[in-house]
């Protein structure tokens, strides 16, 4: 199979882009989309020009490095997978694949496909952790954690931190990924002594980031590579309630 | 001759850790604040030590190449962390946990360090809850175990599919909380490029923003290494494709010992090779094989065959068939040489012929779908996605492939290099795992080394040094090892030839897993040794990196690391060809048993070999030294 790829190419966040056409050598349909951006880049170099350039890592949809929005949804056209494991089987012979980066105010565009996603790291910083030093933990099993507990913390925490929930809300809204740090701490005995103050903290710095509100149109649980559920962000709006009204 | 003293401790074996401890000096806490520590790498070991260092009042900067500390290659582990709780109540023990390790690395890696290993694996399973990992746990409220390969005991840790991902979590959490203290400063985008060692000892780093391109010297009391494996030197790998060997292997160029490079890991279960255009391999955890049984048909004219066409009769379990007592849950480089030899003898599995089944019938019928969906959904649904196959109905399709680098730079009890004021940690150094390691180790060592044995070594080095006796980096040592950065990428950049980056990496990857994969001989290796300077000499002349030095460049940053490759490669293939033994990941087709089984030879070869750099013209000298086992008798290692 061949497509036709429209890809954004921009230099910088200080020079304008635009959208660059490139007709794909034969493809193997078991290839990954990002292997087949390998194979494009592969010829540009060889015809002197400069590869595009796109974030990417484990290429097996873990670490949340790839981002791109392909035809028009962050991820690609499969539900619940980052675009490292979209495969060229979701195509079709002869498409025309439009391929941008994450747009949003908060995620600054690097260079072509590459956006900064170091707003997440200053959210995580204030307070998306337990205090808990090295060394001064109690055994294991000196609480209990019941298991349903434990398994819905697990979903939240699954979260690989791409900022697909972002690129896609109108909002620019980063409500689901705060939501689910805070949920799964919320959600564990461990995580009670700090839940209002860490709440607070997380929300306020979203805020000064410049992530918009949350009018809760479900579009970022819809992309989001691993499905996250958009009830963690009616629990961390209770959380929230609870912390005003607490005056964390 | 470089000075390889391990510095193990005296004293009975159960007692040589919290005796160092107590002897090791301190530093006083209004001091520590003075002293500066350089971090590279925020995997487990990376950020697990940054962040305790950071709590025990030290100034730490942490470097990471990517976007965030969050993405290392840590995350991508699935299956779980050992530790020696015996919440089971199967038998398990620090004892137990200490001697499955050794016996596992085919005894070749040093007792005290794997005790203290087994001794510290409780207190991570304490932290990692404590921080809010989200552990799997029974109804009762209690964690729950698994069993991994090389152990008769179930004491993995998990959580789900995931358990790296939930770990690494866990530790970046903890350094968000240091970073919120301000005890600890992020680098992101920041690829460390060069160690500046000063009178001997390391006292800084050369980095590149690669966002900017600019280039920056950092110094520091002392660096601290937590880099990775180098797996990637053979290109198709289940490593991230970031994963590189740059800052092992500059530390290497500037004095610090490189133990055991071919002692390399090839895992038993990952996704069989589709086509040319491939870019990584994709694992699927060792815990499948709890539930999973592997088998390809006895008759090579049944391997085109539907398999649900082949009766029991006509299949053969080779791994039940030959490791009775252990099964399919053998270790990790016997059971790779085996599905090679299977395919070897014409009965693989797949179009390419290289491929074995990983059935789960039996466990479906034994404990039905939906429990096998709760243990292994995530790893199922990722087969799906990469292969299109609906693993419930027919069986997974699995082969080798390169997976973790047992091998790296040589370390004192200490984690302290050769070159004082070097510490290496995690798959970066050399130190716990000997010639194999088993599964679900690798999570355990790096959180043992980041969260417990640095944190109290590094003390014993810095009271040694004086605070403000730290160089500042206009000394001579930053200025000319800048210089050799810039050298080479003004090089790479002017280049222009006719070749990729990724076509070099390629055709060395090839040529290595040919010559020096699942099996390696004589001449293979010499033939190997021959061409990979050839490639390296077209590599210099011939390779083409469009692009500048001033901007994001992924092009410029591969091919820095490919050239690292070249190198590492060579020093590779010399150290297998050197050690004429089979043992464990290293295996020499010349010394096997009549049944194909790994023959040691502890009599030459019960030793850590330790290259060291001679400079370019010059080859390395390899430096010996000698393990002593006075805890556990050596045998043939057997799983029948």
């Amino acid at each position: 199979m061949k497509v036709k790829l429209k890809v954004w190419r921009q230099r910088n966040a200080d020079t304008p882009g635009r959208f660059v056409v490139y007709d794909t050598p034969e493809l193997n349909p078991n290839m990954s989309f990002l292997e087949m951006l390998d194979v494009v880049n592969e010829q540009l170099t060889l015809q002197g020009e400069e590869p595009i350039a796109f974030d990417h890592d484990c290429r097996e949809g873990i670490c949340g490095t790839c981002s791109l929005v392909i035809n028009g949804k962050p991820h690609g056209p499969q539900r619940g997978v980052a675009t490292c494991q979209t495969y060229l089987r979701s195509f079709r012979d002869g498409d025309e694949i439009l391929v941008e980066p994450f747009r949003a105010r908060p995620f600054p565009l690097v260079k072509d496909l590459v956006v900064g996603r170091q707003a997440f790291d200053r959210i995580m910083t204030a307070g998306g952790f337990i205090s808990v030093r090295t060394g001064s933990a109690p055994d294991a099993h000196a609480i209990p954690v019941p298991k349903e507990a434990a398994e819905r913390a697990m979903d939240a925490a699954a979260c690989i931190g791409c900022g697909a929930c972002v690129a896609v809300c109108k909002n620019a809204s980063a409500m689901l990924f705060v939501s689910a740090k805070v949920s799964q701490f919320g959600l564990l005995p461990q995580g009670q002594p700090e839940r209002y103050r860490r709440v607070a903290a997380m929300v306020e710095q979203m805020d000064r980031e410049g992530f918009g509100a949350c009018t809760v149109t479900g579009s970022c649980e819809a992309v989001c590579p691993k499905r996250i559920s958009l009830d963690f962000i009616a629990r961390m709006n209770r959380d929230y309630g609870v912390a005003l009204l607490r005056g964390a | 001759m470089a000075k390889l003293e391990s510095h193990i401790p005296a004293g009975p074996l159960a007692q040589k850790w919290s005796r160092h401890l107590f002897e090791s000096k301190l530093v006083n806490p209004a001091n520590k604040r003075k002293y500066e520590v350089i971090v590279v790498g925020a995997g487990l070991a990376g950020a697990s030590a940054s962040a305790t260092l950071g709590e025990l009042g030290y100034r730490v900067k942490t470097f990471v190449y990517h976007d965030s500390p969050r993405r290392a290659h840590s995350i991508a582990a699935q299956g779980g962390i050992n530790a020696a709780k015996n919440y089971q109540n199967d038998g398990d023990s620090v004892h137990r946990l200490f001697y499955d390790t050794i016996k596992g690395g085919d005894f070749r890696a040093r007792e005290a360090n794997v005790y203290r290993l087994a001794e510290v694996s409780a207190q991570i399973i304490d932290q990692c809850v404590a921080q809010g990992v989200p552990f799997a746990r029974e109804y009762g409220g209690l964690l729950d175990n698994r069993s991994f390969g090389g152990a008769q005991v179930s004491r993995t840790f998990y959580a789900r599919g995931q358990t790296g991902q939930q770990l690494l979590l866990g530790a970046y959490a903890a350094l968000c909380k240091e970073l919120a203290a301000g005890s600890v400063e992020s680098f992101s985008h920041t690829e460390m490029l060069d160690l500046v060692v000063v009178d001997g000892h390391a006292k800084g780093v050369i980095v590149r923003n690669l966002l900017t391109g600019e280039i920056v010297r950092h110094a520091a009391d002392a660096v601290v290494l937590a880099t990775g494996g180098y797996g990637n030197v053979f290109n198709l790998s289940t490593y991230a494709r970031q994963s590189n060997a740059t800052a092992i292997w500059r530390a290497y160029k500037r004095g610090a010992c490189f133990a055991n490079p071919c002692y390399t890991q090839i895992h038993p279960t990952c996704i069989p090779v589709s086509g040319d255009y491939q870019s990584k391999l994709t694992l699927m955890s060792e815990s499948l094989r709890n539930d999973g049984r592997i088998w390809v048909p006895k008759d090579p004219a049944d391997r085109r065959k539907d398999p649900h066409a082949i009766p029991e009769s006509a299949r053969d379990y080779y791994l039940e068939r030959k490791y009775p007592s252990f099964g399919n849950l053998a270790p990790r480089d016997i059971s790779s040489r085996a599905a090679k030899q299977v395919c070897d003898e014409g009965r693989g599995v797949g179009e390419s012929g290289l491929g074995v089944y990983l059935d789960f019938a039996d466990a479906i019928q034994r404990l039905g779908v939906e429990k096998v969906r709760e243990r292994y959904g995530n790893l199922f649904d990722i087969y799906h996605e990469i292969t299109n196959e609906d693993a419930y109905r027919v069986p997974m399709r699995i082969f080798p492939a390169m997976h973790y680098t047992m091998g790296g730079l040589w370390v004192d009890y200490n984690l302290m290099s050769n070159l004082p004021g070097l510490f290496v940690l995690g798959e970066a150094n050399f130190s716990d795992h000997g010639a194999n390691r088993l599964g679900a180790s690798a999570l355990m060592q790096g959180l043992a080394d980041g969260y417990f044995v640095l944190p109290g070594t590094i003390s014993t080095y810095l009271a040694t040094v004086k605070p403000d006796q730290r160089p500042p980096t206009t000394h001579p040592a930053f200025a000319e090892a800048e210089e050799q950065v810039r050298q080479q990428i003004r090089r790479l950049l002017a280049c222009r030839g006719r070749r990729t980056v990724q076509s070099f990496h390629k055709e060395l990857g090839r040529l290595l897993w040919d010559h020096c994969g699942m099996a390696r001989n004589e001449a293979g290796l010499k033939q190997a040794l021959e061409r990979i300077p050839a490639l390296r000499e077209e590599y210099a002349q011939n390779v083409n990196v469009p692009g500048s030095d001033q901007d994001l460049n992924q092009s410029l940053e591969r091919a820095g690391r490919v050239a690292d490759y070249f190198e590492l490669a060579e020093l590779l293939c010399r150290d297998a060809l050197e050690r004429r033994e089979s043992c464990g990941g290293h295996f020499r087709e010349e010394f096997q048993y009549p049944d194909g089984e790994a023959r040691r030879d502890d009599e030459h070869f019960a030793h850590v070999a330790a290259w060291e750099y001679q400079g370019p013209d010059r080859p390395p000298l390899r430096n010996v030294e000698p393990l002593v086992y006075a805890e556990v008798k050596m045998a043939t290692r057997s799983y029948k």
